[in-house]
């Protein structure tokens, strides 16, 4: 086969180079548009492929007769999706999550910030705090959740800070990386114009530790929507976690996978927001290759 | 006796340098003498060059003129003062050091925006410098979007910007190509006639450095000291065919057995 399609190849290239030697724009312009057509199925094959399995996953269930209580069909998924959102279950838990996430990212992110910030500008809180933060980060955070939901009590507040407990370190570690990172030379350029340390702090350390920023929020997001799911696994009344929990409790799978859906669609949207966001703010470290394929 | 030599400084000395010694620690416990007893006086206006091996501390001496680092000992003095304000001097590192999130002309008003003086003036100052450097149309563009040599050129025009008096240049063309390297050093010179700025220009190449240059200094490596100062008696404004003729060659001859025989010395 390989032979078959390798000969197909030399005829195409012999018959071109004897058709019209002198026509090299015309095999210019005969590059471009296969290259675009090349570019596009990428998405159209993924989605073929996801379609695909989508209808072997029917298949299989219908045909080895799996029972619906281990393994919903994705239509049987998708009517209680639909089910979810008409009866307003869906939204009302998802909302509750949401906010659990987005509050507790946002307590992440402020002390993260701050704490890379004391850090790196002055050596003593360095020497005493990061050792110790370093050390903390080796405990495993989720283990810390039933404690908080003792501490905090079953409502939001022990979701939110579970969510910001699991959020900091990654944001931490590259913020301080980040700010560390601004080259020693820049430095002494901007002192050589009498920048004071405050403005060094602005014009360089600040800038050039964005690009880090982003790639911990980038993890952090995500963590962060696992840490506020396993806070509701723990205790709680509300939110996608409870809900998950509480349809396995009546053996409602399919319940349970749409759930799975929606929690993958907020990690999706949150994430898509940070790498955007990300983009737009970092855009000098935008490769003009990645930038192309954007416009 | 410090004081007899301070009294000695005539008004038309820019700087002068009074017997600057620089030891930087080691880990090893002994430390390294980059500058050993180096005196120097630069006349106002003038271009002097330095050139000397690699290790023979004359990236340490800009330094400690420029403050960035403090010399172990030894006095630097402006005209009569003992010390300057920072706006009195512009550095061109050997490097851009452009900010890559700054457009060329906000790379230009760094020093302005440091000192909060955004006025219609320092923009207009800004321009013209571009517009000097032949960088016009690239005034809204990024630095990644620029040639190595536009970028340098850029870093020239930053640290004109506040006007110094004082120009310290390491090694401003050490990462250009040849023929971009004359040309810079040429549209250098321009730059300079316009105002005879003080510059200090250290470099690696000694036809360079007697093409520019009023005065060479050739300085010698581990301790880092001064072998000689020696003049460049060629006539103004410099082209690049002064490289033919035998009085250049002279120079640079005499430049290239300073430094051999504190070569073969060590
Ligand atoms: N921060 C430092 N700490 C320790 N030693 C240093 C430091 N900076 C420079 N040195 C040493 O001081 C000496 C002079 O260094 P310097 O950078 O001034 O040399 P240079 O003449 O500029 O060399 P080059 O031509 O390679 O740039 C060298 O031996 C170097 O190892
Ligand atoms: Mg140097």
């Amino acid at each position: 086969m390989s032979a078959h399609t390798a000969s197909g190849r030399d005829r195409r290239s012999a018959s071109t180079a004897a058709a019209a030697p002198p026509a090299d724009p015309e095999t210019a312009t005969i590059d471009v548009p296969p290259r675009q057509r090349r570019r596009l199925p990428g998405a159209v094959y993924s989605t073929a492929v996801f379609a695909g399995l989508l209808l072997a996953w029917q298949l299989a269930v219908k045909v080895f007769d799996v029972s619906e209580i281990l393994v919903p069909t994705p239509l049987a998924v998708g009517r209680s999706l639909v089910d979810g959102f008409q009866d307003g279950i869906l939204v009302t838990h998802a909302i509750v999550t949401l906010e659990e996430v987005v509050y507790g990212f946002g307590l992440a992110v402020g002390s993260a910030l701050l704490s890379a910030v004391l850090i790196t500008q002055f050596r003593p809180v360095e020497r005493v705090l990061f050792p110790l933060l370093v050390l903390t980060q080796t405990i495993p955070k989720v283990a810390m959740a039933p404690l908080l939901i003792v501490w905090f009590g079953i409502g939001t507040t022990s979701k939110v800070l579970t969510v910001a407990l699991i959020a900091f370190f990654p944001l931490l570690i590259n913020s301080v990386l980040g700010f560390r990172s601004a080259p020693h030379d820049q430095v002494e350029m901007l002192r050589s114009f009498g920048a004071s340390r405050l403005q060094v702090l602005r014009y360089l350390r600040i800038p050039s530790a964005l690009p880090h920023i982003f790639a911990g929020l980038e993890v952090a997001v995500i963590l962060a929507v696992t840490g506020a799911v396993v806070a509701e696994f723990v205790g709680s009344s509300e939110g996608l976690g409870y809900l998950i929990q509480a349809s396995n409790f009546t053996l409602d799978v399919a319940r349970t996978f749409a759930v799975i859906v929606v929690l993958s669609a907020i990690g999706m949207l949150l994430h898509a927001i940070v790498v955007h966001l990300g983009k737009w703010l970092v855009f000098w470290t935008e490769s003009p290759t990645t930038s192309g394929i954007e416009s | 006796m410090s004081t007899s030599v301070e009294i000695e400084t005539d008004e038309d000395c820019a700087i002068s340098l009074d017997s600057l010694t620089m030891l930087y620690p080691t880990k090893s416990g002994v430390p390294v003498r980059a500058l050993d007893d180096v005196s120097l006086k630069v006349r106002d206006g003038e271009f002097l060059s330095i050139v000397g091996p690699s290790g023979c501390g004359k990236s340490t001496l800009l330094r400690i003129i420029m403050g960035l680092s403090r010399q172990t000992s030894g006095h630097v003095r402006f005209g009569a003062t003992s010390s300057t304000h920072h706006n009195q001097l512009g550095m061109v590192f050997q490097q851009p050091l452009l900010l890559p999130w700054r457009t060329v002309l906000k790379n230009l008003m760094v020093s302005p925006d440091l000192h909060g003086k955004r006025d219609d003036n320092t923009r207009a100052r800004a321009t013209e410098l571009l517009r000097m450097l032949g960088l016009e149309e690239f005034a809204g563009r990024y630095p990644n979007e620029l040639s190595g040599g536009m970028q340098q050129r850029v870093g020239i025009g930053r640290a004109l910007m506040h006007d110094p008096r004082i120009l310290l240049m390491d090694e401003p063309f050490g990462a250009l190509d040849a023929m971009t390297r004359d040309q810079m050093g040429l549209d250098l010179l321009d730059i300079w006639d316009h105002d005879r700025k003080t510059v200090l220009f250290v470099t690696h190449s000694i036809p360079e450095a007697v093409l520019l240059a009023d005065r060479v200094v050739v300085m010698t490596p581990r301790p880092g000291r001064l072998a000689d100062v020696v003049d460049v008696p060629l006539p103004r404004p410099r082209r690049l065919e002064n490289i033919n003729t035998p009085e250049f060659g002279e120079v640079v001859m005499r430049i290239r057995k300073l430094l051999d025989s504190e070569h073969s010395a060590h």
